[in-house]
């Protein structure tokens, strides 16, 4: 049981924080209500329209996030090879090339079919 | 660090037919776009061939390899096999090109939104729909690990590895595209959330037993170390997983809406290929891993049998789509290959492994024929446009009919061999009320299959009914290989059986 009472008490400590946080704001903090402060994100700049109509939201954003997804996983995996490489050897150098070939593969189709091209 | 060795002459198959998956990502990237099609086909086909001939040069191999996460014995060799052979015939309905007018079965850009003007112009240009090879490559290459996984994680991989490209392939269907990408919409999230089950639940069983493996988990059941509240519910999330994609009840409901709104000819390939993986890897981790708690986990697997086998043929009864009769009937066959599951012996494990084959054969063979009779919007699934089918074309009705005989259970079709074998064995492993229940259940299925005949042979055509597609060589020839399967295992099951019980011993 001690073993968890550190990750217990951080629990409680957030909770705390949460609700006081929100408790203290609503409490002291300044009502004025515009046309930003209604706004979704709240900064001042135009939300993106909404696709009307059954329209669709541009593909595009998701080939970025495809395209980021491929160079995080690539960095994820790379990064603690990178620093065990001595211990890793041989062995781990043939698999990390391997993995970066199969990772390469997607990126370059994405190329190809036009991925890349931001008209 | 001393380099693990990896056993690659055994993983061969399984590399081949991945390696044909990512070469055939880099053939959609390079080479143009009239000559993709041919290359696809070849390139799938020719990998699937080489994999099976290395599945056969590899039979009686029995080794743990890559470090204890992969298991290449009978009954893997067995169902990878068998998965190729299956997947190589889905092919030659994938490659179909005649029933479609320009295209293939499949929309031509998947990502097109359906009914719009971009549509349109890619149908106008006849373009083909060819990324279904590398997707369906990789999902095979799934479907060969799923079953050869030894220990949780690589059995979590190679689920997730063949579920994805099947959620896309769900999704791609040329004609009812809404459907279809409703369905894939829904396979997607119900299939998500059973990975999820799964995941969870081989955490659990990873605290109890402190390791992945399954011989560990089997001797950490052995050893009594406490804190079996932890495996019991671990055991049951890990089942809720590998039950979904049996398409067991009371996880079955994806099961309808995902078959009929996917492409017919995947529909064919999942139903065949899917089931028959997931209860590979059901067998090795239940049988392997978890047989020292037999006891705990049969009450739980009879109950799952039963209630699939009865909601299976009830609801069945009620359909009306010809699609949906078929899935239903799969969860109910689903359910008659649990009545034997649950006998853990190596009866058990023959039976099993005949069964799936034979039905393999069988539902593709069905789903083929529902492709190919058509009317103006695509394929005429509505068991009413289905009247008088056979005085209009006598050898498909008779060939359709022969496949209902088959999933019904007459005798010298394989589905009678099979279902005899799955009750003998569940009857010997002490199973008698399932084989009660199974036995029952099936004589009800029966009438229902029979109704289809008798609707195609019996009534009168309807006035404004569906015209029946000549297909190329391509459907005919899966359609043959399925129908002549049917009557072979039926008739003559002996060398399959004996192939069979060879097999049905899981390395340790």
């Amino acid at each position: 049981m001690d073993l968890y009472a550190p990750m217990i008490g951080l629990i409680i400590l957030g909770a705390v924080f949460a609700v006081f946080s929100v408790v203290v704001s609503t409490v002291i903090g300044p009502k004025r209500y515009n046309r930003a402060r209604l706004d979704s994100y709240e900064c001042g700049i135009e939300p993106t329209p909404q696709p009307v109509g059954g329209g669709r939201i541009p593909i595009k954003y998701y080939l970025t996030a495809m395209t980021f997804i491929i160079f995080d996983i690539e960095i994820i995996f790379l990064y603690p090879w990178a620093v065990r490489f001595d211990h890793l050897g041989v062995f781990g150098f043939v698999a990390m090339v391997t993995f970066l070939f199969l990772i390469t593969v997607p990126f370059v189709y994405e190329w190809r079919r036009g991925g890349l091209e931001w008209d | 660090m001393i380099a693990p060795s990896i056993e690659y002459s055994a993983l061969l198959p399984m590399i081949i037919v991945f390696g044909a998956g990512v070469v055939g990502v880099l053939v959609e990237a390079f080479v143009p776009r009239r000559f993709r099609h041919a290359v696809q086909v070849i390139l799938a086909l020719a990998a699937l061939a080489a994999a099976f001939v290395q599945v056969v040069r590899l039979g009686g191999t029995e080794i743990i390899g890559a470090v204890g996460s992969v298991a290449i014995d009978g009954p893997a060799l067995f169902l990878q096999g068998t998965v190729l052979v299956l997947a190589f015939i889905s092919m030659f309905f994938f490659a179909e090109r005649r029933i479609e007018a320009g295209g293939n079965a499949f929309a031509p850009a998947a990502s097109s939104l359906p009914g719009s003007e971009e549509e349109r112009v890619l149908v106008q240009q006849r373009a083909l729909q060819t990324e279904i090879y590398p997707l369906s490559m990789l999902a095979v290459g799934g479907m060969m690990l799923f079953p050869a996984a030894n220990d949780l994680l690589a059995m979590f991989v190679a689920l997730e590895v063949l579920s994805l490209p099947l959620y896309i392939l769900c999704g791609m269907a040329r004609r009812r595209r809404l459907l279809s990408q409703e369905a894939a919409m829904k396979y997607f999230l119900l299939g998500a959330f059973a990975s999820g089950f799964f995941i969870f639940g081989a955490s659990f069983v990873y605290g109890f037993a402190g390791s992945l493996e399954f011989a560990e988990i089997d001797a950490a059941l052995g050893a009594r170390v406490g804190q079996e509240g932890l495996l019991l519910a671990g055991v049951g999330m890990m089942a809720v997983g590998l039950l979904f994609k049996i398409g067991a009840v009371p996880f079955h409901a994806w099961t309808p809406d995902v078959y009929q709104g996917a492409p017919t000819q995947v529909t064919a390939f999942m139903a065949a290929c899917t089931k028959l993986a997931a209860f590979g890897a059901m067998m090795r981790l239940f049988y392997v891993g978890l047989g020292g708690i037999r006891t705990d986990w049969q009450p739980m697997l009879w109950a799952v049998a039963i209630a699939t086998m009865v909601v299976g043929i009830v609801v069945a009864l009620s359909q009306t789509d010809i699609k949906r009769m078929l899935a239903y009937s799969s969860i109910a066959h689903g359910g008659f290959i649990l009545t034997a599951f649950v006998a853990v012996d190596e009866l058990a494990i023959a039976a099993i492994l005949f069964y799936l084959a034979a039905y393999g054969f069988v539902t593709l063979g069905a789903f083929a024929v529902v492709t190919l009779v058509r009317d103006a919007g695509g394929e005429a699934t509505h068991l009413s446009k289905w009247a008088g089918l056979g005085r209009r074309s006598p050898l498909l009705a008779a060939t359709f009919g022969l496949f209902l005989l088959a999933l019904a259970g007459i005798p010298l079709t394989s589905g009678f061999v099979g279902k005899l074998t799955v009750f003998t064995a569940a009857f010997q492993g002490g199973a008698m009320p399932l084989v009660i229940v199974g036995v029952l259940v099936s004589a009800v299925a029966a009438f229902f299959y029979v109704r289809v005949i008798v609707l195609m042979f019996f009534s009168d055509p309807a006035p404004e009914g569906p015209t029946v597609a000549v297909p190329s060589v391509w459907t005919t020839a899966g359609i043959a290989v399925g129908a002549v399967a049917t009557i072979v295992l039926g008739v003559l099951p002996g060398p399959l059986l004996d192939l069979a019980e060879q097999a049905a011993l899981f390395i340790r």
